[in-house]
């Protein structure tokens, strides 16, 4: 049963994350991944970590996207770029790619062969994963909310500039 | 473990036609409730075999005709999407209800059967996640009708849903820091204690200022009218501009949902749910002496009549709403929002933070 549940979610997941990159369509795209982050947090939830599931649902899938969303419905984007632009990007994008392909294998090597045990152990219950964010983890917390808030300023002080001149 | 896929098929469906049935009811109470209000009678003329009852038959009525009318839709239109979109904006809403709990379990065949189809452990958050999700119903219906007014009507509501979904979210942080557990079951056993000897522990005595802000935020995520922003008859039509017949019909569903929606949660979070004050497992037990003995079954009816009249309660207090206040402005929806609301949200924190703190 749970094997079953298994399968149509991995293979909703990746199929949706394919279809992403192969179409066309803006919309398309930021729907393709709604689909694709939903089928992650139901995964989550096969792992019985309800919280980081509904977390990555009402987060990722609900919040974020539908300002991605909100934001290509409303500029509509059409143009298309240039060859030339286009194939830097390319390169760049294979290589960085084939770097993240390289790190995900080597931090993730360790979790393929050590036990599963030891993650699930917390995973589940959310008053003990508030208890670690806010204990054990409370540097790397506070860095990444950081992180994020000097995004925010940053985007703000792009978006701004345009403005006043 | 058949029985078991059994009994959670068989809650899976009562619930379904609990809600579906309040829902073509409330139709009915909108508008007569409306009528009321303006004087009026309001739809009395269905009937069957002549018999009326203040036009009761009327939601069956209207959704034969609804179910009847053509399936259309415009040439220009994203098809798949056009199709998607009200049925996920109904999915969403309608699958939160599988969380809400009726009533306390009951014995049955020596089997302990909770009223309640999954008892899931961040069953909070699972309600706010799926409602997150439902946005998507509104955005797609609107972009794929390639529309102007369902575009803008979309757009709107989008905005409008994601600002008071931060309300919301905020409103109930102080709930959480009250309440032991994110399970709606244990926070509804929860409400069962006391306060001070006589007065329930429901949600509303221990965080009034977090049911206010999560009421107003919950008003504005139904979507209707002092928050009608997204379909505003009179400017815009909304986003369901190019939707007719059942299409449509499951979009003015949704909102119904909603209101359902909205009063079980408000019921189940602050006013204790399934639980009727002072009653135990073995009947009333008043905390100026005396008691009242019921038997067990007795007890169960109670506590899912008194589930049902609270929930009934807020659903008629939700369509006053809406009979009584005129349309804000866009704008002031916007500052009432993350002016207001969210502000009060944080000292609602900040202050149930201080009272744990120094108890």
């Amino acid at each position: 049963m749970a094997w079953a549940v298994f399968l149509i979610l991995s293979f909703l997941c990746i199929g949706s994350v394919a279809a992403m990159i192969l179409s066309r369509n803006q919309a398309h795209n930021a729907l393709f991944l709604v689909l694709s982050f939903s089928s992650l947090g139901g995964l989550f939830g096969l792992l019985d970590a309800p919280f980081a599931a509904a977390v990555q649902v009402l987060v990722y899938a609900g919040a974020i996207m539908v300002l991605f969303l909100f934001a290509i419905m409303m500029f509509n984007l059409r143009g298309e770029l240039p060859v030339r632009v286009k194939k830097t990007r390319l390169a760049f994008t294979v290589g960085l790619g084939t770097i993240l392909l390289a790190e995900l294998l080597l931090a993730g090597r360790k979790l393929v062969l050590g036990s599963p045990g030891a993650a699930s152990a917390a995973g589940g219950d959310t008053a003990r994963l508030g208890h670690f964010l806010f204990s054990d983890y409370l540097y790397a917390f506070e860095i990444t909310s950081l992180l994020i808030l000097a995004a925010l300023v940053g985007a703000l002080a792009l978006a701004g500039k345009r403005e006043g001149s | 473990m058949l029985a078991d896929v059994l009994i959670v098929l068989v809650k899976v469906v009562l619930t379904l036609i609990w809600t579906l049935l309040l829902a073509l009811f409330l139709t009915w109470v909108e508008r007569k409730e409306s009528a009321v209000l303006q004087d009026r009678i309001g739809a009395n003329r269905a009937s069957v075999f002549g018999l009326r009852v203040f036009g009761l038959f009327q939601p069956f009525a209207d959704a034969i005709k609804m179910l009847f009318k053509e399936d259309f839709a415009p040439s220009f239109s994203q098809r798949f999407l056009h199709w998607l979109a009200p049925a996920m904006s109904f999915f969403f809403v309608a699958v939160t209800m599988v969380a809400v709990p009726f009533g306390d379990a009951v014995r049955l065949f020596g089997r302990r059967i909770p009223l309640q189809v999954v008892d899931l452990n961040a069953a909070l958050l699972f309600m706010l996640a799926m409602l997150s999700l439902g946005i998507y119903g509104i955005l797609i219906g609107g972009w794929a009708s390639r529309s102007r007014f369902a575009l803008i009507g979309s757009l709107r509501g989008a905005a409008q849903l994601i600002s008071y979904e931060v309300a919301l979210g905020i409103s109930l942080v102080g709930l959480i820091m009250v309440f032991p557990s994110l399970r709606l079951s244990k926070i509804v056993e929860f409400q069962g204690g006391m306060l001070f000897g006589f007065l329930p522990k429901w949600g509303i005595f221990l965080q009034p200022l977090g049911f206010a802000v999560f009421f107003l935020a919950g008003l504005a995520e139904t979507k209707r009218t002092p928050f009608d922003m997204p379909e505003g008859e009179s400017e815009i039509i909304g986003f369901y501009t190019e939707y007719g017949g059942l299409k449509f019909g499951l979009f003015m569903f949704t909102d119904f949902l909603e209101v359902i929606l909205l009063s079980a949660l408000a019921t189940t979070l602050f006013f204790g749910g399934w639980q009727v004050p002072w009653l135990g497992a073995g009947g009333f037990v008043f905390p100026w002496g005396g008691n009242l003995k019921f038997a067990p079954w007795a007890v169960t009816v109670l506590q899912v009549l008194s589930f049902n009249l609270k929930v009934f309660f807020f659903c008629w207090l939700q369509i006053l709403f809406r009979w009584t206040y005129p349309r804000f402005r866009y704008d002031q929806v916007m500052d009432f929002g993350w002016k207001v609301l969210v502000p009060l949200g944080v000292v609602n924190i900040l202050a149930t933070g201080l009272i744990l703190a120094a108890r």
